[in-house]
């Protein structure tokens, strides 16, 4: 819970001296709440205070960005709640001991590896460069998977200095160091802080883990992301820590394990493997997951789910209106109405591919409403879709002058056809009748 | 040292026996039981859980629309339903079969009830696994088909599908007179699902021979609300609603509506692992809302989340 004001004023010490730079306490009471200064300004304020404040200034758990990716950020264990706020980012590995042909052609590939549904393009988001070798090496295949992919880094390496190698060839684009460990930790803190990068923390024991994080800290690494080797754990031990640390984060307010969860797959597992755990992580609180390797087959349905889980429950979901082709419609290819919700969209655009018949979607703004909710709500009329054949110039895309409108709108036939002058067609009531029409429709 | 956050819950999933042993009068070769649990799935750290059972879909008649590549995996056993149905059992190891009677609806083959019944008699006889019986969505013709199939798998505890707010009379009659057990289908609907709980109790459908189907969405068809629907009904029941504690199925055949799933296309990899896994990541939605029993069409699909749920139960 974010402080009022008043409610940091009331912890201040009340002496209006000014030393923090303006006149009152109460002055410097809004500033603080509004995030415009620091409150180590004011020399009076007790380490209990500090504390107080600090914890109910910073989140349940911290966003932390890696490359122009945030992840984290979470408030709730149950997306009706609210919502989950940042997807799960997916990193996948390239090993440094490669040849450098092999790195470029990898690199390459995942950075093609993304797909566009709804609208959305969803894909691999980071690339996670493993060191294998030493720190020439390191920076050599860093600076060789910059050169050819455009996406943010994960530094896989427990070496400070071969970390420290790979940081100075992109830190200002953000990489996530991984990972500090019981031996190492102090140091790539020191290196996260000096080049103001991500880092996260590994141990195989939860304790370990916040001793982890206290020392991160206080060497100043403030952006956190944690592995509890879920990646390696049972299933089952997995899908429960997954829970205790969503739980310790937003429910607890455990400070010190208040950051992002990560799942490391990269440990052997086949692709399969990675990708169920992936799909579970990605539904119960991993924010970042790194594979050992993907394949498309599996990326895309895995994306596919990512969006669903991270959609706001509140909004609904739309596509944007607008004309559409399926297939490679010609001039003469059917024109078919429907409106822009996107699951209506989704079934009657997948039931036209599926009928092999070229087509074009005319998909009317019902405001994200489906075909009867919009029609009995008043945005699937007559004047809605008159309006959508003019904004979306059809008649110039079309040589014929004929609409189909789905079956279950029949009534606004006539008043459509006066309305536009073209010939309306009531078509199928049910989207998946339509491959069976349009191919007899086509054969006319 | 660190706390572990343990919930402990006032309510408790009510464990529903489906399929009847000799012992409790049936000829099924085993009895499986639906939920029990007292905690969020999987989560044995705090709680009872409850191991999921894994069913397989066999219709009566399998159309031209039927995905080839399932098709292809089960062979020319799916032209027939009773031989399809022990391929599921026998050899890709289904806990029970879901058969789904879609020839009866009118508007396609128009079945007869008696046909159904017999069909429904034959297989009991040859597949020993527990049997869930679904018409074709007709109300009318349902209702016929139920309690013609309800009379012909008599004590055998199978599942009636699908009880709805609209139709769950004869449906509720058809199981009540036969010792069978009714699936209460509320379309994504929290309010629903209460409701047609609450009325089929009131009606005289005993709570220990409800099954809740709240309608699972596949991934990238609504998945999302289908989601949240059956966190919501099983928190619900877990806080102490005890007209949501019914176990939930989830019929992840709809997955299979996804043509992305299945189409072929180069970019988006092998389709048919990727339809399979299409399959796969809508059952493991399905099982992390909590439902306690999963339809699955693809018989490697099975093999999969049946090693996900040995994993998680383990
Ligand atoms: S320095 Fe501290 S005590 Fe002095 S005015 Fe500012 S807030 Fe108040």
């Amino acid at each position: 819970m974010p402080m009022t004001a008043l409610d940091i004023f009331k912890l201040l010490a009340k002496k209006n001296c000014g030393e923090c730079g303006v006149p009152t306490c109460l002055a410097f009471a809004m500033m603080l709440a509004n995030k415009q200064t620091e409150l180590t300004k004011c020399p009076y304020v007790s380490p209990e205070v500090v504390q107080q404040l600090e914890s109910s200034a910073s989140p349940p758990m911290r966003t932390v960005t890696v490359g122009d990716l945030e992840i984290g950020g979470e408030t709730e264990l149950f997306r009706h709640e609210k919502k989950f706020f940042n997807e799960t980012a997916y990193a996948v590995v390239i090993g440094d001991d490669s040849d450098n042909e092999s790195i470029v052609k990898r690199a390459k590939k995942l950075d093609a590896m993304k797909y566009e549904r709804i609208g959305i393009i969803s894909g691999v988001d980071l690339i996670a460069v493993e060191a294998k070798g030493d720190a020439q090496r390191f920076s050599e295949v860093v600076t060789l998977v910059k050169e050819n992919s455009g996406l943010p880094f994960v530094l896989m390496s427990d070496d400070p200095q071969v970390a420290e190698a790979g940081l100075k060839v992109v830190s200002k684009a953000k990489p996530l160091i991984y990972a500090g460990n019981a031996n190492n930790c102090a140091a790539l803190a020191k290196l996260a802080r000096q080049y103001a990068c991500p880092l996260a923390l590994y141990s195989d024991d939860v304790d370990e883990l916040v001793s982890l994080s206290e020392i991160a800290k206080s060497e100043g690494a403030d952006d956190i992301v944690l592995d509890l080797n879920l990646g390696a754990k049972p299933l089952r031990d997995a899908l429960e820590w997954l829970t205790i640390l969503r739980r310790l984060s937003v429910k607890k307010l455990f400070r010190p394990l208040g950051y992002p969860v990560m799942l490391n797959l990269h440990n052997g597992m086949d692709v399969e493997t990675q990708a169920i755990r992936a799909a579970i992580g990605t539904l119960k609180y991993a924010s970042l997951i790194i594979f050992g390797d993907l394949d498309a087959a599996r990326l895309y349905p895995l994306t596919t789910l990512r969006t669903n889980i991270f959609t706001d429950p509140q909004a609904l979901i739309q596509v944007n209106p607008g004309l559409y082709d399926i297939g490679k419609p010609n001039r003469n290819s059917p024109v078919i109405v429907t409106s822009n919700f996107s699951l209506t969209y989704f079934t009657v655009a997948s039931d036209v591919e599926a009928s092999k018949v070229p087509a074009r979607l005319l998909v009317v703004d019902t405001e994200g409403l489906s075909v009867m909710t919009a029609f009995a709500a008043d945005k699937f009329t007559p004047e809605t879709i008159a309006q959508a054949l003019k904004e979306y110039k059809v008649a110039e895309k079309v040589d014929h002058r004929k609409l189909i409108i789905p079956g279950m709108i029949a009534m606004l036939k006539m008043k459509l056809e006066e309305l536009t002058g073209w010939d309306v067609i009531v078509g199928v009531k049910d989207s998946s009748a339509l491959p069976k029409y349009l191919k007899e429709l086509a054969s006319e | 040292m660190v706390t572990i956050p343990k919930e402990s819950w006032s309510g408790k999933i009510k464990e529903i026996a489906f399929g009847a042993t000799d012992e409790e009068g049936g000829t099924r070769d085993r009895k499986l039981l639906l939920g029990g649990e007292t905690t969020l799935p999987f989560l044995a750290f705090e709680g009872k859980v409850s191991r999921p059972a894994i069913g397989m879909e066999v219709i009566d008649h399998v159309g031209d629309d039927y995905p080839h590549i399932i098709i292809d995996e089960i062979g020319d056993v799916i032209k027939d339903p009773v031989a399809w149905a022990r391929a599921c059992v026998e050899v890709y190891g289904a806990d029970f079969i879901c058969l789904k009677l879609l020839s009866t609806n009118p508007e396609e083959a128009n079945v007869s009830a008696e046909d159904a019944a017999s069909l429904v008699s034959t297989v009991l006889a040859q597949v020993k696994a527990p049997l869930i019986i679904q018409g074709s969505g007709d109300y009318d013709k349902d209702a016929r088909v139920m309690e013609l199939c309800g009379d012909a798998a008599k004590g055998e505890r199978c599942l009636l599908a699908r009880a709805e707010q609209d139709s769950y009379k004869s449906i509720a009659v058809a199981a009540t007179a036969n010792g069978h057990d009714v699936v209460a289908f509320s379309n994504i609907d929290v309010n629903i699902a209460k409701q047609l709980n609450i009325m089929l109790t009131e009606f005289g459908v005993p709570a220990d021979h409800i099954v809740s189907d709240p309608l699972m969405a596949g991934i990238g068809f609504g998945m999302e609300y289908a989601y949240s629907a059956m966190e919501r009904i099983k928190l619900a029941g877990l806080v102490g609603d005890k007209m949501l504690q019914s176990p939930m199925i989830a019929d992840i055949s709809v997955a299979w509506s996804a043509k992305e799933a299945y189409r072929v296309d180069a970019k988006l990899g092998d389709e048919r692992e990727r339809a399979i896994f299409w399959e796969v990541a809508s059952a493991l939605a399905a099982l992390m809302a909590g439902a306690n029993a999963l339809i699955l069409r693809h018989p490697k699909s099975v093999t999969i989340t049946r090693k996900v749920v040995d994993e998680l139960t383990g």
